[in-house]
């Protein structure tokens, strides 16, 4: 892992700061005169993990550009509830333009740059997973094999949220939505579905991929100066939990994170040029109860008859444990 | 880079307004609230000390030894004394225990009183004088507690010990290779160079004549007199009292005990009285106790140093006859009510000596004659708010006064009553001790705390032990003490980890700068809950907003 290593210091590395250590290991998002990209007044709900990674990203990002950081936005969530005509909540320059684009519009402002000479500002795309697992996959991936000079961040909360919670083709198996009720033989989104972007945009072979979570900050902080240390296409995977889509508590954003990580749900990779190059370990295992019983949306796998589709959650965290070796060895 | 309320910088030319002025506040109904709340540990500490706050100075290191050892000092003035004897309720209190190991608070407690003797770190001294005099009578732990504070407090303080030198049980109880004597005298000199004149020698036989020479009298004499049970005994039996061998000892007057020493007793005294005869020569010492392991009053560390240098335990035995080469056994079992009663089997054990450990009383002989200040089940009756007796001006702390017999509850209580004294002298009502909110274990979020174990103390070979009365732990070094201290969680007190202000969505908490921590934007707080969900040590409250 990228991730910067924190002497013990009551809270280690865990902890966003912490009194005790030195400037050069404070985090960005740690520090009091912090960019704070995406300003207080947006309005996302309660506890929304989506609005959090995007300032963490954002902050880290343009601290790593020198502040010359230019940002093209999907429709989604983001878009809507940092821009309520006429306010933005975003202090870089921020455009979006249409749903499925994102990708390409970043890919024109980076070769307009290019050629104005202007190497030194760097360009970021983002989007729900909406906007890239579906509607905007075909540019992603374009931008992705013509390795345009943009850092593409997913924020997934795996579904059209702010429409009404329908299914996208992130949402995972057995999750309730409004379009996937949990109702009949096999409740929920169907098994079987859901689509690993992760994967796809290794299979892409490009510089940089790697996933990350709202319950690392280090890690999703020192992966974001490791994309913008490198040139070419780079994308990022940030899972962000939903307290509205999900069911679960506004303050359990950062816990539900947790959850999907050390019970094996969500892998936190890094990979380069298609290879895998490094896997966050499972520090304190958790069942996939810790993560999925709190959400509403998975509430039929704790009733008669969910005992199927549970034991299926637990193949697949199984599977990612021993697909990337999330327990490094251990028992 | 931009400052945090700087508008966003757009290429826009419609004129965007930002999102600042809408205030996402309007939307919550909870808020969150930082709390300050009393950590377990300081709770069960019997001196008072503000433990968290020392730890948290420790945990700076170097920069931080001194002013740490400021803030024990401010309730108890023997910190390396206590680093050592001090049976740490505090510890047994600690969260940590629910994480992994509990913080070694005793340990830490020993580095810095040692650090501050090794440094000749001064204890204040009062500028002004308040001219009034105050006699506390014996210089134990309670009498040197209240006297230190009384001093603190401006007062002309004297006090009268009657053995040849300062300590109480301190010095004539506790053995050597748990407190060398040259701490012990460390710690008094720094009292006596506040101020406080000691005068040892000097027996205080006459209330009346004490209050005549001072404004108040505290009184803290301890319970140095061993208790006794009668136990037929031949003529060839060796008897002796616990206590008078460990003061001989501590006198340097080391008694001759036989090769099997048999102890009567299962309290503390019991073992430091039978590591102290294994000490003398003793090859076999047993300790007698007629209840069982759960039951016996002794420290179970106290139990286990002792095992561990060979002292052997005796369980549900009471002696009933001691008749020189041999002590008569009776077996005991436990009731329905779990008291020991007599089986009557007995068996015989070699001792040539047996040693009483069943408890001490207080020497009271000053208060033969005094009618107003009552006795009760041995000890003298006290208000308890004021520790004042039945006397006015005439105060009573540590052992001698009803409550806990350890050393660090006579330093809570010496202090006690020093501000009780200060408040009688100027004719003020002692306030009552405010009553806190206990940052309890199930508020802290111990994902955050990095899996650090504690730091072992090395211990001398147990077959070193034995052979001489050197000191049996050693202390930690600075780096393992502040480690150690950095495992304090700092239970329901900020501590400044930026969890609330990094993971707050809404951007609404602002960092305050070094020792200010943050301060919440209600403005544009939504109340989601995350900041208090992700503080490790349970320093938010969310609490319903009302409408």
């Amino acid at each position: 892992m990228s991730t910067v290593h924190i002497p013990f210091l009551q809270t280690g590395t865990l902890a966003v700061g912490g009194r005790l250590l030195d400037d050069a290991e404070r985090s960005v998002q740690s520090q009091a005169d912090r960019p704070s990209s995406l300003t207080r007044g947006h309005r996302a709900c309660q506890g929304c993990a989506e609005a959090l990674a995007a300032r963490w990203v954002m902050d880290t990002a343009v601290e790593a550009a020198d502040g010359r950081l230019v940002v093209a936005n999907a429709t989604g969530c983001l878009e809507v509830f940092s821009t309520l005509y006429p306010e933005s909540a975003w202090k870089p320059p921020w455009i979006h333009s249409l749903f499925a684009n994102a990708a390409a519009v970043a890919t024109g402002i980076a070769s307009s740059l290019h050629a104005q000479g202007r190497d030194d500002v760097r360009v970021l795309a983002q989007g729900g997973d909406g906007g890239t697992v579906d509607i905007g996959l075909a540019a992603v991936s374009g931008m992705f094999e013509r390795n345009d000079d943009v850092l593409y961040v997913c924020y997934d909360n795996q579904g059209y949220m702010n429409t009404g919670v329908q299914r996208s083709s992130a949402t995972p198996p057995s999750a309730r939505t409004a379009t996937t009720p949990a109702v009949g033989r096999q409740p929920g989104a169907p098994q079987g579905t859901g689509k690993s972007m992760v994967k796809i945009a290794m299979a892409h072979e490009i510089p940089y991929v790697a996933s990350a979570t709202v319950a690392d900050l280090r890690d999703l902080e020192a992966k974001v100066r490791t994309a913008m240390s490198i040139h070419g296409a780079r994308y990022l995977h940030v899972l962000v939990p939903c307290p509205l889509g999900w069911g679960s508590s506004s303050s359990e954003s950062i816990s539900l994170s947790r959850a999907a990580v050390q019970s094996g749900i969500f892998p936190v990779v890094e990979a380069r040029a298609g290879e895998l190059t490094d896997v966050q370990r499972i520090r304190e295992r958790m069942d996939v109860e810790a993560y999925l019983r709190p959400q509403a949306r998975f509430a039929h796998l704790f009733k008669p008859g969910g005992e199927d589709a549970l034991n299926r959650w637990r193949a697949l965290a199984e599977a990612n444990i021993r697909r990337y070796d999330l327990l490094g060895g251990r028992p | 880079m931009s400052g945090h309320d700087a508008p966003p910088t757009l290429g826009l030319s419609t004129g965007p307004a930002t999102s600042l002025s809408y205030h996402t506040g309007t939307w919550r109904t909870e808020r969150p609230v930082y709390v300050d709340l009393a950590p377990p540990c300081s709770l069960a500490c019997p001196s008072g000390e503000d433990i968290r706050s020392w730890l948290g100075s420790t945990q700076e290191g170097e920069a931080g030894f001194e002013t740490a050892w400021r803030r024990i000092v401010a309730a108890n003035p023997l910190p390396a004394v206590m680093g050592r004897i001090c049976y740490h309720p505090c510890q047994a209190a600690c969260n940590r225990g629910e994480v992994d190991e509990e913080v070694g608070i005793n340990a830490v407690e020993r580095f810095l009183g040692d650090t501050a003797l090794e440094r000749g770190w001064a204890l204040p001294v009062p500028t002004a004088s308040s001219g009034r005099r105050v006699l506390v009578v014996g210089s134990g732990p309670a009498g040197l507690s209240a006297a230190y504070h009384l001093r603190q407090r401006g007062h002309d303080v004297t006090v009268r010990e009657a053995a040849a030198e300062p300590g109480g049980m301190m010095r004539y109880g506790i053995p050597a290779y748990r407190l060398p004597r040259t701490v012990l005298a460390a710690e008094i000199r720094r009292i006596e160079a506040t101020g406080v004149r000691i005068e040892c020698g000097v027996r205080v036989d006459s209330l009346d004549d004490a209050q005549a020479e001072f404004d108040a009298v505290v009184l803290t004499v301890g319970a140095g007199v061993a208790h006794h049970v009668d136990i037929p005994a031949g003529a060839a039996a060796k008897i002796v009292d616990a206590i008078d061998v460990l003061r001989d000892v501590a006198s340097g007057n080391a008694p001759l005990l036989g090769r099997r020493v048999a102890v009567y007793g299962g309290g503390n005294t019991a073992m430091d009285a039978a590591r102290t005869a294994r000490r003398l020569g003793a090859s076999d010492a047993v300790v007698v106790y007629r209840r069982t392991r759960e039951q016996m009053p002794a420290h179970p560390t106290e139990l286990e140093d002792a095992v561990g240098e060979g002292v052997r335990v005796q369980w549900l035995s009471t002696i009933s006859e001691v008749s020189g080469p041999t002590v008569t056994i009776e077996r005991m079992e436990l009731d329905e009510s779990g008291r020991p009663v007599g089986t009557g089997v007995f068996e015989e054990l070699d001792a040539d000596t047996v040693m009483l450990a069943v408890g001490q009383e207080a020497d009271l002989s000053l208060l033969s004659g005094v009618d107003d200040v009552d006795v009760r089940d041995g000890v003298i009756a006290v208000d308890p708010g004021t520790l004042m007796t039945g006397r006015d001006g005439v105060f009573a702390a540590g052992d001698a006064s009803p409550g806990s017999r350890t050393a660090t509850f006579a330093i809570g209580r010496g202090a006690r009553a020093a501000a009780a004294v200060d408040a009688w002298l100027a004719s003020r009502v002692l306030p009552a001790e405010p009553v806190v909110r206990e940052a309890e274990a199930s508020r802290l979020n111990a994902w955050y705390y990095s899996d650090a174990p504690k730091q072992h103390r090395a211990e001398l070979e147990a077959a070193r032990r034995v052979t001489g009365f050197e000191e049996v732990l050693a202390g930690l070094d600075a780096e393992h003490a502040v480690f150690e201290a950095r495992r304090c969680m700092s239970c329901g007190s900020c501590f400044e980890c930026d969890n609330c202000f990094g993971m707050c969505p809404d951007d609404a908490i602002r960092k305050l700068g070094p020792g200010m921590r943050y301060e919440i934007d209600y403005d544009y707080c939504k109340g989601c809950g995350i900041c208090a969900a992700e503080c490790p040590c349970g320093a938010i409250d969310m609490i319903p907003e009302e409408r």
